[in-house]
């Protein structure tokens, strides 16, 4: 009897912050999928109370497919280089500054608060101090003409200029090579490892699925959009890139470094032993070790890729199409453009694809804990 | 640690110092603007430190963000206080006082952390209009207590996890109850946690942005949309957004320089101990 009450007691604690997590969290998720389902006023949002007509999926489709929203889809593109250039950048860059102040060289705690300050600060006052390095008339454009060469004249937030430009009507295409050489590539280890034959089969049924799929794609599927549209990598980024990398590998570095003084010394002792250098002790060994950091540190950054939107706003403003991310669009478009239907729609796309990394990490995470 | 007896070799130091010059630059073009004449702004002597310190600067930052310091200020110790409390009671349930599924249940908040806070900003924007809240500063307290919910249960359970179960067995044969166990024994040995998270928190919510920016009105903005409004426009003395960057930064790095020890420590629960 004692334990039972003791679980009433518990449940009646944490209750409260049930309820609030459960109408603040999902309550307001299911909110906005009701309302991107939806018109909500068309462009009305704000009215006491909009005329509200129940559209199915037309807002997702128009975004994907309509002329309208090309700005969307660079935006997915964009959030998508952004990810990739600031996970790798800060990953890398962060597991460099971990080796360099691993072995506690002289000064090694003026240096390692050196390089973890900028996480400290708020992705405007980075903003603010990078856009003014990034000036075309200031800043790094300028620093070569200290040492009398000539300067840059790079326009680090609104270059035009693009590369490796893609077809969007080639995205579904892209995708499918992209699932099929993995499958490949699993189905071929499976087979030297020579294991597990019911999982060989299912992945073999996927890729040929996946590979037939490819050329009904290719040769008979209706095109999604009319015209032609490309869509690449914004020069415009990288200065984000840059400042966004500046201010999250002394994360990266801190959790790294955290992991490395972890490792047991008998690894390196072994290690030397066998006669590995620094850098082969570094690369093939710590870094194998570290896996559970690194895999910690891809979910944590992932998801500050998506907050990228502070970053933006003060560095390149909201109306910048090259620097932009869905983030910053469904800011425009909902509280300038009041259209909250779409805006709504853009905020359940953006959960979709933080979800496909935070929800198998959640999954780990508690068969870990039950274990 | 220290009888690993590694050598740190002369390339390496001149990487190093590379680095930090590297992560020094932002720092000291920051400096050097802010303490400029905006008349001596120009092309030719970005990198050149000014001959004479101006602070006219500081003086029309500070005359513009006061407010918005103000306002930072109130929502971010007030918002910190709070939910610290709530976390250090959630945590101590979800480590010490676990019931039938209390684990999803814990999973179940902690996704919280994860979500995109645009997927909920509609429904939050129209939430804090119909309470009457929207524009004020309460409005962001609310959510930043209800949304840090999460991270601040984590960290404490974390720390609980860590505390000996035989202390509350001891306790628990002693006669202490459910309440008494938690004000008197866990209470105090928290105190270290409640750094923690408090600083934690503060960072947080004292650099937030885009409820900052959505849910409030010009008299009530935080600091970081008093900045970027400032900053913001084209014709700007660069003098005014960088001092203004350094106002608005000081708490935080002032509470990183005092208790950096905390603030890591902080960082480094919140993600890798689990």
């Amino acid at each position: 009897m004692k334990i039972k009450k003791d679980y009433i007691i518990s449940i009646v604690v944490i209750l409260p912050s049930v309820i609030l997590l459960g109408i603040f969290v999902y309550g307001f998720i299911l909110n906005t999928v009701f309302v991107s389902l939806t018109d909500w006023g068309k462009g009305a949002g704000l009215k006491i109370n909009p005329v509200i007509n129940f559209v199915g999926f037309a807002n997702y489709s128009d975004l994907f497919t309509s002329i309208i929203w090309q700005r969307f889809r660079q935006d997915m593109v964009n959030a998508v280089f952004y990810w990739l250039f600031i996970l790798s950048g800060s990953l890398i860059l962060g597991f460099f500054l971990a080796v360099l102040l691993d072995r506690y060289p002289r000064g090694e705690s003026f240096f390692r608060t050196l390089f973890l300050y900028p996480f400290a600060l708020s992705f405007i006052v980075t903003g603010t101090i990078w856009r003014w390095l990034f000036a075309p008339n200031g800043g790094f454009n300028v620093l070569p003409t200290l040492i009398k060469l000539p300067r840059i004249e790079f326009l680090w937030m609104s270059s035009r200029t693009s590369i490796l430009n893609f077809n969007w009507q080639d995205i579904p295409l892209i995708i499918t090579v992209f699932i099929s050489l993995i499958l490949f590539f699993v189905i071929l280890r499976l087979i030297i490892l020579k294991k597990n034959e019911i999982k060989l089969i299912i992945y073999s049924i996927l890729f040929i699925i996946f590979f037939i799929s490819f050329f009904i794609e290719l040769f008979f599927a209706p095109p999604m959009i009319n015209l032609k549209e490309m869509h690449g990598f914004n020069l415009a980024s990288i200065g984000i890139i840059i400042a966004a990398v500046w201010q999250y590998s002394g994360y990266t570095m801190a959790l790294y470094l955290a992991g490395l003084r972890g490792l047991p010394v008998s690894l390196y002792e072994a290690a030397k032993i066998d006669g590995a250098s620094d850098m082969k002790f570094y690369l093939k060994i710590a870094i194998p070790n570290l896996w559970p950091i690194t895999l910690s540190a891809i979910i944590i950054i992932s998801h500050i890729s998506l907050k990228i939107f502070a970053l933006i706003f003060a560095m390149a403003g909201t109306d910048n199409a090259g620097t932009s991310h869905p983030s910053v669009l469904m800011y425009l478009t909902t509280f300038r453009a009041n259209n909250f239907a779409f805006g709504a729609s853009i905020a359940v796309l953006l959960l979709i694809l933080s979800s496909l990394f935070t929800i198998p990490y959640l999954i780990y995470l508690y068969k870990q804990r039950t274990k | 640690m220290t009888s690993r007896l590694f050598k740190t070799g002369t390339g390496k130091y001149i990487i190093l110092l590379f680095t930090a010059g590297v992560f020094v630059v932002p720092l000291y073009m920051t400096l050097i603007t802010a303490i400029k004449d905006p008349k001596d702004i120009n092309l030719l002597t970005v990198w050149i430190p000014p001959g004479y310190i101006n602070i006219n600067g500081f003086i029309e930052a500070i005359y513009k963000l006061g407010p918005n310091f103000k306002n930072s200020l109130i929502l971010t110790v007030s918002a910190t206080i709070i939910s610290s409390l709530i976390g250090s009671i959630n945590g101590y349930i979800f480590s010490k006082k676990r019931f039938p599924g209390s684990d999803i249940v814990f999973m179940f908040f902690i996704f919280g952390m994860f979500i995109p806070y645009e997927i909920i900003l509609i429904p939050l924007f129209q939430m804090t209009k119909q309470l009457g809240l929207y524009g004020s500063i309460w409005g962001l307290v609310l959510a930043h207590v209800v949304y840090g919910i999460p991270i601040v249960t984590l960290l404490f359970r974390n720390y609980y996890d860590q505390i000996d179960n035989s202390i509350l067995e001891s306790a628990v044969i002693d006669g202490a109850g459910f309440v008494s166990l938690f004000y008197r024994i866990f209470l105090p040995l928290s105190i270290p946690c409640f750094v923690v998270v408090g600083i934690w928190q503060f960072t947080q919510i004292w650099n937030e942005f885009l409820w900052g920016v959505c849910l409030t009105k010009q008299e009530s903005n935080p600091i970081t949309v008093g900045l970027a409004k400032l900053a913001g426009g084209e014709a700007v003395k660069w003098n005014e957004p960088m001092a203004g960057a350094i106002i608005a930064s000081l708490p935080v790095i002032f509470i990183f320089i005092v208790a950096g020890k905390y603030f890591i420590r902080g960082l480094l629960s919140g993600s890798i101990k689990e």
